[in-house]
């Protein structure tokens, strides 16, 4: 049982990623207040996305880990995405 | 043996460890003994089952009242779904077959996590038993069929939160042995066996945990919705309060539907390794073996609206579904061309398991061929809710499911107890069974063309001959089942020691003593060649 | 069975094994999500107005203190891998507290709806229409849910900083420690979507 060389991140790199979440965030208050229609929700949850890509890359050390894990999270993603998808086709043509 | 220290090291079943007696069981992180737990309590369910069947099936030998009353026939059908499904035939091949046989097919010796695998069982007893408490305390038994349909469901005055928690526990289960299985195949696979040596039955399973991860949750929290009604009034499914019960159903049978591919997976994967072993001949198109068991866990996912055709879905909704059941028929059809393509010029050794996998390949056809005429939309309005669609998922998971764990039971026999069972009772049980079985549920396609609904306890005279000889059937098929069942009992004492290897199998189990010791290998094997080697 | 635990112990099994149960909880949540967005497409004017009454300052508040208490577990397995035992425990007990604080927000937040009988099965909220009844149905039981991750979240945390303190886990050991940061990171991560879909779509 060989030890890896495990990879260490810096504690910088985490306070820049959490001023940047935060930014992220009251971003995302501040453009919500304007009203823009639909498109709010759309741009809501783009920077919630962007947000957690983030989460997922550095907190979670997705950056630095198997890409299969990474795969395997984008495929979950999509595997849901698809379902609400199809249970739309449902909803929206009744 | 040891071949260092020339001992011959005792099996599992003798291994002495930390506990003795029943906690030597149920204590225990071995694979192969929490594989014989669930063994004995899955069979014990599926008896359960089988006899709530029996009388189901007598009460309806002749129109009207025969034995029970009508709200006692609703509990029947509910609790035969409930203990059949979620006991039975889901934990099944791979709560047994996949916990005895994977880490030793795989060159391992044990689960990537022993003891998760001990809590799935542990979960699994928890389980059943919310289920048999909703069956006695309180209101009366539920009767809302084992889909729990809102808004039904939460205004039945029966017993639904012991059910609906129990059938949440088990999911619970079988979500950590699917897990447990993918990171066991991921990070135990003895040296050299790249992912494309891996044997088939493997592969199944693997496929198999994917569907048990992604899809199981989504009933976790629909069942937790449904008790978030009954007990909040919450209104998700409530049309008075804005709810829609079909968003219940879409909810439901997303899980639902990928659930039949746990069940038939790895049922697939076991006729896999029998048909090799049994043609000694390597499979027919390996990688096409593996591509389809992807391909139906993935394509499966996406076909549940099939079970709602009548419901009130949108006409996009409709044939989107439909042309999504067709192509998922098409790995299936790969499978079973494959499995010929096998048989074909090889070396038949004509065994009882053998005769299972080959009556597997029928029933699962002739249900699979009524899975098409279902996913026919224009058909589907005449027969959804009729007796031809419980013809059409006997056949297709008793039969396939049933048929592929009673053949894994005997090809795997020898391995597990280190005896050999009787032959001549074994396939006497398998023809009675056979014989029952055609007769059970082949009447039924034809009751439910001309008309008969399913879950009613009576029925028009017109059915009736067609039901009479239905239920004589399922005598033949309970005759079967208790010679089956016996014989593999008897054989524990009176069967001759099996060796290590009495079918020629290639795989790695029939390189371990029989019953295999309790670390599987004295050494982890290195593997060179692929998982069927035959020349 | 094992004599020898360390010949047998395999991190990235545990690892993977974690994230495969991410997974799982993913799909609870999507279940949620799913209904979520059928009602929403239903109802998307009662929604519109009902998210009107929610607490945008404090929903914010919450979200940064997750984002917080992320940054601060991330940060004790760094401390961790560096043998900086003082700072890791310093970091878990910051993370402990704010998830506690998350859960004093909620309790006011709900309490407030509460007492204008704003709750599921409640007559008030029945008679101001099914977009209300569904968004607050959603609302209590997604944020519910989460809650109840979070109380798991924590107790996590609270293991493995006693183990930690005990000096049961250390940069020889520590797939326990980065685990429970993987579940924590992971509500975190839900409620990055629940803020905007519950508070944001005015």
């Amino acid at each position: 049982m060989e030890k890896e060389k495990d990879h260490i991140i810096p504690y910088r790199t985490f306070l820049y990623v959490l001023a940047l979440l935060i930014a992220l965030t009251l971003t995302s208050v501040a453009i919500t207040q304007i009203y823009l229609g639909t498109l709010t929700v759309v741009i809501a949850l783009l920077i919630a996305a962007v947000k957690s890509s983030f989460v997922l890359r550095i907190f979670m050390h997705l950056k630095f880990e198997n890409k299969i894990i990474s795969i395997a999270v984008v495929a979950v993603v999509l595997v849901l995405a698809a379902v609400i998808f199809i249970t739309f086709l449902d909803y929206l043509y009744r | 043996m040891n071949t260092q220290t020339g001992i011959v090291e005792p099996s599992f079943l003798e291994h002495k460890g930390k506990y003795t007696g029943i906690f030597s069981w149920i204590f225990s992180t071995d694979h192969k003994r929490i594989a014989l737990l669930y063994l004995f309590s899955i069979l014990s369910f599926f008896v359960v089952g089988a006899t709530l069947g029996l009388l189901m099936k007598f009460e309806l030998i002749a129109p009207g009242k025969t034995i029970m009353t009508p709200e006692a026939y609703n509990a029947f059908f509910t609790l035969h779904g409930i203990v059949m499904i979620f006991a039975v035939v889901i934990p099944g091949l791979p709560a047994v077959f996949g916990n005895f046989l994977l880490p030793i097919m795989i060159g391992a010796k044990d689960v990537a996590f022993p003891r998760l695998n001990l809590l799935s069982w542990y979960l699994y007893v928890a389980g059943v038993s919310l289920v048999l408490i909703s069956q006695f305390a309180g209101q009366g038994p539920p009767d809302t069929g084992w889909t729990f349909y809102a808004p039904y469901s939460f205004r039945t005055a029966g017993n639904m939160l012991p059910a609906v928690f129990g059938a949440f526990v088990l999911g619970f289960s079988s979500i950590l042995t699917g897990l447990n299985f993918l990171v066991t195949m991921h990070r135990m696979r003895a040296p050299g066996m790249t992912w494309l040596k891996m044997p088939l039955f493997p592969w199944t399973l693997y496929a198999t945990g994917w569907v048990q991860l992604l899809a199981t949750p989504i009933i976790g929290i629909t069942l937790l919705m449904i008790v978030a009604e009954r007990t909040l009034h919450i209104g998700f499914f409530d049309p008075t309060l804005g709810g829609d019960p079909l968003l219940y159903q879409h909810l439901f049978w997303t899980y639902s539907h990928p659930a039949v591919y746990i069940m038939i997976l790895p049922a697939m994967g076991a006729i896999s390794e029998i048909i090799t072993t049994f043609a000694h001949k390597t499979i027919f198109g390996y990688k096409f073996m593996v591509v389809s068991a992807l391909a139906i866990a993935f394509v499966g996912y996406f076909v549940w609206g099939h079970h709602m055709f009548t419901s009130g879905m949108s006409g996009t909704a409709l044939y989107t579904f439909s042309l999504l059941t067709f192509l998922v028929a098409i790995p299936s059809a790969i499978k079973v061309f494959n499995w010929i393509s096998t048989m074909h010029q090889g070396s038949l050794d004509l065994q009882t398991p053998f005769f299972w996998a080959a009556a597997f390949i029928f029933v699962f056809m002739v249900g699979g061929f009524s899975g098409l005429i279902l996913g026919s939309l224009a058909a589907n309005v005449h027969l959804h809710n009729t007796h031809f669609v419980v013809a059409h998922f006997h056949f297709i998971v008793f039969g396939g499911t049933g048929f592929a764990f009673f053949g894994a039971m005997h090809y795997w026999y020898p391995k597990i107890t280190g005896r050999m069972y009787d032959t001549r009772w074994a396939n006497i049980g398998l023809v009675l069974f056979f014989i029952g079985f055609i007769t059970l549920y082949g009447p039924m396609f034809y009751l439910g063309f001309k008309g008969m609904p399913r879950r009613y306890y009576d029925y028009d005279e017109v059915f009736h001959a067609g039901n009479i000889i239905s239920t004589m059937g399922s005598w033949v098929l309970y005759s079967g089942l208790a010679v089956i069942i016996i014989n593999l009992f008897a054989s524990l004492k009176g069967g001759i020691k099996a060796p290590a290897d009495p079918w020629g199998g290639k795989t790695l189990e029939w390189t371990v003593p029989s019953p295999p010791p309790v670390e599987n290998f004295d050494e982890i094997p290195v593997i060179t060649k692929g998982p069927y080697d035959y020349q | 069975m094992s004599t020898t635990p360390e010949l047998h112990r395999d991190d990235q099994a545990s690892k993977i094994g974690m994230w495969f149960f991410l997974f799982t909880e993913m799909l609870l949540f999507g279940g949620l999500f799913i209904v979520y967005s059928i009602y929403r497409f239903r109802n998307a004017e009662a929604f519109h107005q009902a998210a009107h009454e929610l607490s945008i300052p404090i929903g914010t508040i919450n979200t940064i203190i997750l984002l917080i208490s992320s940054t601060t577990i991330a940060m004790s397995v760094t401390a961790i891998q560096k043998k900086d035992k003082k700072l890791a425990l310093i970091l878990l007990c910051t993370t402990i507290v704010l998830g506690l604080a998350f859960l004093v927000n909620k309790y006011f937040e709900w309490g407030a709806h509460l007492k204008e009988h704003i709750y599921p099965g409640s007559s008030v909220l029945a008679l101001r229409g099914q977009g209300d009844v569904l968004f607050y149905g959603l609302y209590f039981f997604m944020t519910g849910l989460h809650a109840l991750h979070i109380i798991i979240g924590l107790i996590f945390i609270a293991v493995i900083t006693r183990m930690i303190y005990k000096d049961k886990l250390n940069s020889e050991s520590y797939a326990l420690h980065e685990n429970s940061g993987l579940y924590w990171h992971l509500v975190d991560l839900i409620w990055i979507f629940l803020f905007p879909l519950f508070y944001l779509i005015t």
